[in-house]
């Protein structure tokens, strides 16, 4: 994907919670940014260390009022170092280079009513899409899961903004989230929408369609960031080049490191974009995504580049 | 002049098992695929409801089993329902509609409307495939049209019957077909 790039400044750098930073990104080059929909989310590039990462960041809130992206980074303990760059590294005037805006998770516009599920720092594009709603005066619920209100970003502000139409759960105060209780009772024609560990997705839909939600009314945003793994050789069969994938590199960054572009847009496993034909794999596929069938992981024929690797030495691809 | 060739596919009727309720629209003949597509199914008729365009002094038709049956005599009181219902209704109320090709474009818009997509609504054509055109050129109406292109029976021009269904007018559209090649006219399809 030959995508415009953009170069932003950071104007604000500050932490919402011990673990959150909030970055504010406005033009550097007087440059209009293009406009953001809730849901969307921005490639950021990182130059962390001597590499570059580039991560997918949902946009918040504040960006929806144009001039500026905002987006909200939690610190992660096993991320290969971009959160890390992010929290330790940058500061207020440095700049970075981010994509126009990609929306794999838009508002169903005529759904009767919005039901907004967010898990921890799943927040993000949920808090965008709040907003949204409560300016079209939208029918619309917020359900929002944090461990703490201490640890939970956004908490007061939401609750001021969104009132009545939020719940907040704190594990930390015994209260549970359920959406069992939730699902049965919401008027036909209302659409769920769900961002949160993997693990509360799948709870999520399950009980929605337990209760009898179809399919066409559930939406998730999947996307992670790519973990690291052990290093190995890819080769390029048709630009005849190749290299290692380092450590803390996904096998998409390496490519586009030694100059091949390769098509993506959510770098998280969702949306299938960077599916590559395998030709030949010394190893073990690894397959990381939420996007291949376990068939087509069995063919062990396509690799989603994004965030999947090989376990063992040399992976030969159709790029 | 570029020709439409995406025809709405309106597929099977096809309740689910896991759906909490069934809320049914058919007209006329439409309710013969609801019977069918519900038939061997008690469990899913019980919590099904039917408005069904019919004739007033029309008998419930049989094999509904415990479904809420509801006739209307025209499509007009028979949407308006169907909107009531739909109002009412919880997530997990699976929507079916059968009837002509007007019909399902009407009360599909209905549903599409209130936020139901994809596999929360199924739909299937029956009866006669023909249209009501209009000619978009001498306005004049026709019932019962089978083929495209044909020759408007008020002004003689070569219509082609778009896909359109245009609500405010109930009927289809007819545009010249010839505009560009007088006489040159693609081959006759059936709808
Ligand atoms: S870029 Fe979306 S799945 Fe890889």
């Amino acid at each position: 994907m030959s995508a415009t790039r953009y170069t932003v400044r950071v104007t604000e750098a500050e932490a919402v919670t011990p673990h959150v930073r909030r970055l504010r990104l406005e033009p550097a080059d007087g440059a209009a940014l293009p406009p953001a929909s809730a849901g969307a989310h921005t490639v950021v590039t990182l130059e962390a260390n001597g590499r570059t990462l580039r991560n997918s960041y949902s946009l918040t809130a504040p960006s929806l009022a144009g001039g500026a992206y905002e987006i909200a980074v939690l610190r992660s303990p096993t991320s290969r170092g971009g959160s890390r760059f992010v929290h330790e590294r940058l500061r207020e005037g440095d700049t970075l280079s981010v994509s126009a805006p990609v929306n794999l998770f838009p508002l169903h516009r005529l759904a009767r009513h919005h039901v907004l599920v967010a898990g921890g720092i799943g927040i993000t594009p949920i808090a965008a899409m709040a907003e949204e709603l409560s300016r079209l005066g939208a029918s619309y619920e917020l359900h929002y899961a944090v461990r703490s209100e201490a640890a939970g970003a956004f908490c007061r502000d939401l609750e001021a903004r969104h009132a009545s139409r939020m719940r907040l759960y704190s594990s930390e105060r015994q209260e549970r989230l359920r959406v069992r209780e939730i699902v049965p009772h919401q008027p036909l024609g209302s659409h769920l929408y769900v961002c949160g560990p993997q693990r509360m997705i799948d709870a999520v839909f399950a009980d929605a369609r337990a209760a009898g939600w179809p399919e066409a009314n559930l939406h998730a945003e999947r996307f992670e960031a790519p973990a690291g793994g052990d290093p190995f050789a890819v080769r390029l069969a048709r630009s005849g080049k190749s290299t290692t994938v380092g450590e803390h590199e996904s096998l998409l960054e390496a490519i586009e490191r030694i100059g091949v572009e390769a098509p993506y847009l959510c770098r998280g496993g969702a949306c299938g974009e960077c599916i590559c034909d395998v030709i030949e794999a010394d190893g073990e596929l690894d397959h990381r995504d939420h996007f291949l069938s376990p068939e087509e992981r069995r063919a062990g024929d396509k690799i989603m580049i994004c965030m999947s690797r090989l376990k063992g030495r040399e992976l030969v691809l159709d790029l | 002049m570029s020709e439409i060739t995406s025809r709405p596919i309106w597929g099977k009727l096809d309740p689910a098992d896991q759906a909490s309720a069934h809320l049914v629209c058919a007209e006329g003949h439409g309710i013969e695929a609801v019977v069918a597509a519900f038939a061997g199914r008690d469990g899913l008729l019980s919590r099904a409801t039917v408005v069904h365009v019919a004739p007033v002094g029309a008998a419930r038709p049989a094999g509904l089993g415990g479904a809420a049956y509801h006739r209307h005599p025209s499509r007009a009181t028979a949407l308006t329902a169907f909107r009531a219902h739909l109002a009412r209704a919880k997530m997990g109320t699976q929507v079916h509609l059968a009837g002509s090709e007007a019909f399902l474009d009407e009360a599909s818009a209905v549903a599409v409307a209130c936020g139901i997509v994809g596999d929360g609504l199924t739909t299937e054509l029956s009866g006669p495939a023909t249209r009501r055109v209009q000619c978009v050129h001498c306005k004049g109406m026709m019932d019962e049209v089978a083929v495209t292109p044909f020759a408007c029976s008020h002004c003689g021009i070569n219509l082609t019957v778009r896909d359109h269904y245009s609500r405010r007018l109930g009927a289809f559209m007819g545009v010249c077909a010839d505009a560009e090649a007088p006489g040159v006219l693609p081959a006759a399809s059936r709808f």
